[in-house]
């Protein structure tokens, strides 16, 4: 059969070959360009898997938090707003929510202290979470001494450990009643730290919201799909900007690579001299560049795409978790479930893949352009 | 037949280095024949060779080839020859894949990859199956006695060995005309004998030869039907026309 | 300005491939003014190795061009949770005038850039290059601005999205009393459009046959294919999408990319696309039929784009027709 799929399939094989034959350079290459895109491709997995994680987090969220604003601060909120948000139409339940954090100055670390809305612990007791146990070095049945806004120790007694699989969650939680809650922060009785509101119909979850600002000028409710898009921007806002930073990169490697395609070794220009003096086509030799090209950045964004996985997903993106997870000390060990969508291999292709052929695409027509009889000349 | 009338190749022009290597050269090449260019280097023989191989396009005068029926022409075309001074590099490439084939004073292999490569890269960029010119590429390595370094970098063979691939190499596509520029100016005379037994056979197949050389062991073959002689880009002695 | 690695991702590739073709474009028209292929000069000769990097340009460029089209919906789609009220990629796009703007100019500037290669193909097998002068010059007046337009209309389409999140004065506040953002786009009623789409397709089925057997007709097909391309985008919104989704309302033409549709619509999309191209393309080649270099190379090169543009639209309708048939959803009794 004679198809012009042949003709590719020959010079695919010569490609091969003649990268093989160059070693040194072209693994330097390949080197290079698998880094830049293990460090995009592990930027781009960590900023996706924290969105996801927000998103998880969120889920067992209330519909609506409605806070009390003072001077433009949060502030407590007296429980009897609850009453009366709960004759509004609509609203099914309303729950006061007590939670703040707590600074240990013995252990350096931030606790998140919160009371459920129904007593999971008698006063006196305590559940915390796996990193805390760690921290203060306690067990179930020991007793845990806390320093309320009155500088009085408060003595507590642990009386069981959330397993470290809900780390992301309540690593550093400490879960108290009420009245240990209000007497470690001196909290008069009839406030709250903000109300959880459900709405009986979703769709009027904005209505509600309205009314209660109507009814309360001095309160702001947020809504969890609210919550859940501003997460989402502040991860891509610091995702992209984490990308800005790395075009710089991107750029020079994308002089690397301009560089290390224009700077042909004189055995090569010999080599391709031959090939166009024997019969080879100028639009052949492109090909031959073309696939050339094909060859490195496949490996390239296959190596550098399975090494940011591994590197995001098993190792907890170990380099740069510190520029973007935040800024607690006591932020919970966890592994990010593993999960990587096309979307985002598409925007790793955009931001490495697309550069390198561009700036590869002159130097391979100049490579192209030896004179035919240039090896009869030589 | 390949027919060259009033053709100039320049180098450089409009620039103080502007030099002229072919000057108003017109000759009439008959098929089947060896024709040899005689002449000091720098004559203007390599440049007459690689423009009527079409590796360069002349600055101005004519070259028709009679015989030769590119697959893009059109039905009515070309049947009393047609003229390559004007084709774009894209089908002059076309014209010398299929038609011509070359052997270099350089040898010109690729080092790195094998004798068996080597002889199948013209082919390459065809439409022909890897496998049906690997066949052809056997055979040629059998009829040149290379076959036991077929698999062997071209770095490890004797300069006898290498002339053979050459050869091998320019006859992979079954060209009608055979191109050999200074062949046997890295070959003692022993070898430069051996080539001139397989200029033989090639004429014995009706290929068209023509050489570049400046041996005697060449010029004055008696294989030669015509020797063409060339000073400054132009021809002295352009021979008996036969 | 949202600051998301896509849309930077997608303003750093259309400011390449603006690159790219303004340097072609910079090429070609210094082709069109010097081009003279009986001359050995040497200007010429390298006029002629400028052809190959410009062709090697636009190849890229097509690609690229397409993968930005759909790496576009993709973003606008990933994006709609930032707008109130958006559902999908219809919604991001609707929340500025550019958006819609952007996406047609892609489909414009990729389905031009398919055919000025078709025309570069040809023209690459005429001995004499008969073409040159009309494919840059297509080259340096439509596309090239074009891509150019599409680029800047893309930059302010982003630079023109805020999403909305919470501000520290207030909380819900902007989710009231602001229309939602169009998700849905309105179709054509249904029953007409689906009668129209199968008219067109016999119109091009028929005319593309004649160009295949008959080799007449060039023009008659590439309109018809046109217009089917047309057609078949609308057909998409008006009525195949709700067979598609199962939803006698749901007329988005990008939820169809999700996979959770098992991602058909980029066997629709692609189909379409490569169906245009050729159609097109083939009127496109029937005013350089006689040239005396082309004129075994013009006629062949129709056949198999004829042939190419009927797989693809038989492709297309044979999808939307399986959806038609076992769609759960009963448009008309």
């Amino acid at each position: 059969m004679k198809t012009s799929l042949n003709r590719h399939r020959n010079i695919i094989d010569f490609a091969l070959s003649s990268l093989l034959r160059r070693k040194m350079k072209n693994f330097s290459l390949l080197a290079v360009y698998t880094l830049i895109i293990f460090v995009i491709a592990s930027l781009l997995f960590f900023v996706n898997a924290l969105k996801r994680e927000a998103a998880l987090v969120l889920a067992d969220a209330p519909d609506m938090v409605v806070q009390r604003l003072m001077a433009g601060r949060h502030d407590l909120i007296p429980a009897a707003y609850a009453e009366k948000i709960r004759a509004l139409p609509g609203v099914s339940t309303v729950t006061p929510r007590l939670w703040g954090y707590y600074y240990d100055p013995v252990f350096g670390a931030n606790y998140t202290l919160t009371v459920p809305p129904r007593p999971a612990v008698e006063p006196g007791n305590i559940l915390v979470g796996a990193e805390v146990s760690l921290n203060q070095r306690v067990r179930v049945g020991d007793m845990v001494a806390f320093r309320t806004s009155a500088h009085i120790p408060l003595l507590l007694t642990v009386k069981g450990i959330y397993p470290a699989a809900s780390n992301l969650v309540a690593a550093d939680l400490v879960v108290m009643s009420p009245e240990d809650f209000q007497a470690m922060f001196n909290l008069p009785a009839d406030r709250a730290t903000d109300l959880a509101v459900t709405v009986a119909n979703p769709r009027e979850l904005a209505t509600v919201a309205a009314k209660i600002v109507e009814f309360f000028p001095d309160t702001r409710p947020i809504l969890k799909s609210e919550m859940l898009r501003t997460y989402d921007a502040i991860f891509d806002w610091r995702g992209g900007m984490m990308v800005v930073i790395l075009t710089a990169a991107v750029l020079s490697f994308v002089i690397f690579a301009w560089d290390k395609a224009t700077g042909l070794s004189a055995e090569e220009r010999r080599e391709i001299g031959i090939l166009k003096s024997i019969g080879w086509e100028t639009a052949d030799v492109l090909y031959l560049k073309f696939w050339e090209g094909i060859v490195i950045s496949l490996s390239a964004f296959l190596l550098g795409g399975l090494l940011a996985y591994g590197h995001v997903f098993f190792f907890s993106a170990s380099l740069f978790e510190h520029a973007l997870k935040g800024w607690a000390v006591l932020y919970p060990k966890f592994k990010l479930v593993p999960a990587v969508d096309s979307y985002h291999l598409a925007v790793l292709f955009f931001l490495t893949v697309l550069p390198y052929t561009v700036a590869t695409i002159v130097p391979a027509w100049l490579a192209a352009t030896v004179d035919p009889d240039a090896a009869m000349r030589s | 037949m390949i027919e060259l009338s009033h053709v100039t190749k320049s180098y450089n022009v409009g620039r103080n280095n502007q030099f002229t290597a072919v000057d108003d050269v017109s000759l009439s090449i008959e098929s089947g024949q060896l024709t040899v260019f005689k002449g000091p280097s720098g004559s203007g023989k390599t440049t007459l060779l690689s423009l009527v191989g079409c590796m360069s396009r002349p600055s101005s005068g004519r070259i028709r080839l009679h015989g030769i029926r590119p697959a893009f022409l059109a039905a009515e075309e070309g049947n009393d020859g047609f003229d390559i001074s004007n084709l774009p590099e894209r089908f002059l490439t076309e014209i010398r894949r299929t038609t011509f084939g070359f052997i270099f004073q350089q040898f010109n292999l690729v080092r790195g990859i094998s004798v068996r490569e080597n002889v199948m890269l013209p082919a390459y960029p065809t439409t022909e199956s890897h496998a049906a010119f690997q066949a052809r590429a056997e055979e040629l390595l059998r009829l040149f006695d290379i076959s036991r370094h077929a698999a062997s970098r071209v770095e490890w063979l004797s300069g006898g060995e290498l002339q053979r691939v050459a050869i091998a190499r320019a006859l992979i596509n079954n060209p009608a005309v055979i191109i050999a520029d200074e062949p046997t100016a890295h070959l003692d005379s022993k070898l430069s004998r051996e080539f001139m037994e397989i200029v033989a056979l090639f004429k014995g197949q009706g290929k068209t030869v023509l050489i570049a050389s400046h041996d005697p062991i060449v010029y004055d073959s008696r294989l030669a039907d015509r020797v063409v002689e060339m000073r400054d880009g132009r021809i002295t002695v352009s021979g008996p026309e036969p | 300005m949202m600051q998301h690695p896509a849309i930077l991702a997608l303003l750093i590739s259309s400011l390449l491939i603006s690159g790219m073709l303004l340097y072609a474009a910079w090429y070609g028209a210094r082709i069109i003014r010097s081009w003279n292929l009986h001359s050995g000069s040497e200007l010429q000769l390298q006029l002629e190795r400028r052809t190959y990097l410009i062709s090697s340009i636009l190849g890229y460029a097509l690609v690229f061009q397409v993968l930005s089209l759909f790496f576009f919906i993709f973003t606008a789609d990933t994006l709609h949770s930032q707008f109130t009220g958006a559902m999908c990629a219809a919604g991001s796009l609707n929340a500025n005038g550019y958006g819609y703007p952007t996406f047609f100019l892609k489909i414009a500037t990729c389905l031009l850039a398919g055919v000025w290669l078709v025309i570069n193909h040809v023209d690459a097998r005429g001995y004499d290059y008969p073409l040159i002068k009309v494919k840059y010059g297509f080259l340096v007046i439509i596309l090239m601005p074009l891509v150019l337009i599409e680029t800047i209309v893309q930059f302010r389409y982003f630079q023109g999205l805020h999403a909305d999140v919470i501000t520290s004065c207030c909380g819900s506040l902007f989710s009231v009393g602001k229309g939602t953002i169009g998700g849905d786009l309105a179709g054509l009623p249904a029953a007409p459009m689906e009668w129209a789409f199968y008219a067109c397709l016999a119109l091009a089925l028929v005319s593309g046959l004649f160009v295949c057997l008959k080799d007449r007709g060039g023009y008659v097909f590439s309109a018809a294919s046109a217009l089917l391309f047309t057609v078949s985008a609308t057909s998409l919104v008006s009525f195949i999408c709700l067979y598609v989704y199962e939803l006698p309302s749901h007329h988005c033409p990008f939820c169809i990319l999700q996979q959770e549709y098992g991602s058909v619509g980029y066997v629709f999309y692609g189909s379409l696309f490569v169906g245009g191209v050729a159609g097109m393309g083939v009127g496109a080649l029937m005013p350089f039929r006689n040239h005396a270099s082309l004129s075994r190379i013009i006629p062949a090169t129709q056949r198999r784009l004829s042939v190419l543009a009927l797989v693809s639209y038989l492709l297309f309708a044979l999808i939307a027709s399986y959806y038609l048939v076992f769609s759960p959803l009963r448009l008309f009794p």
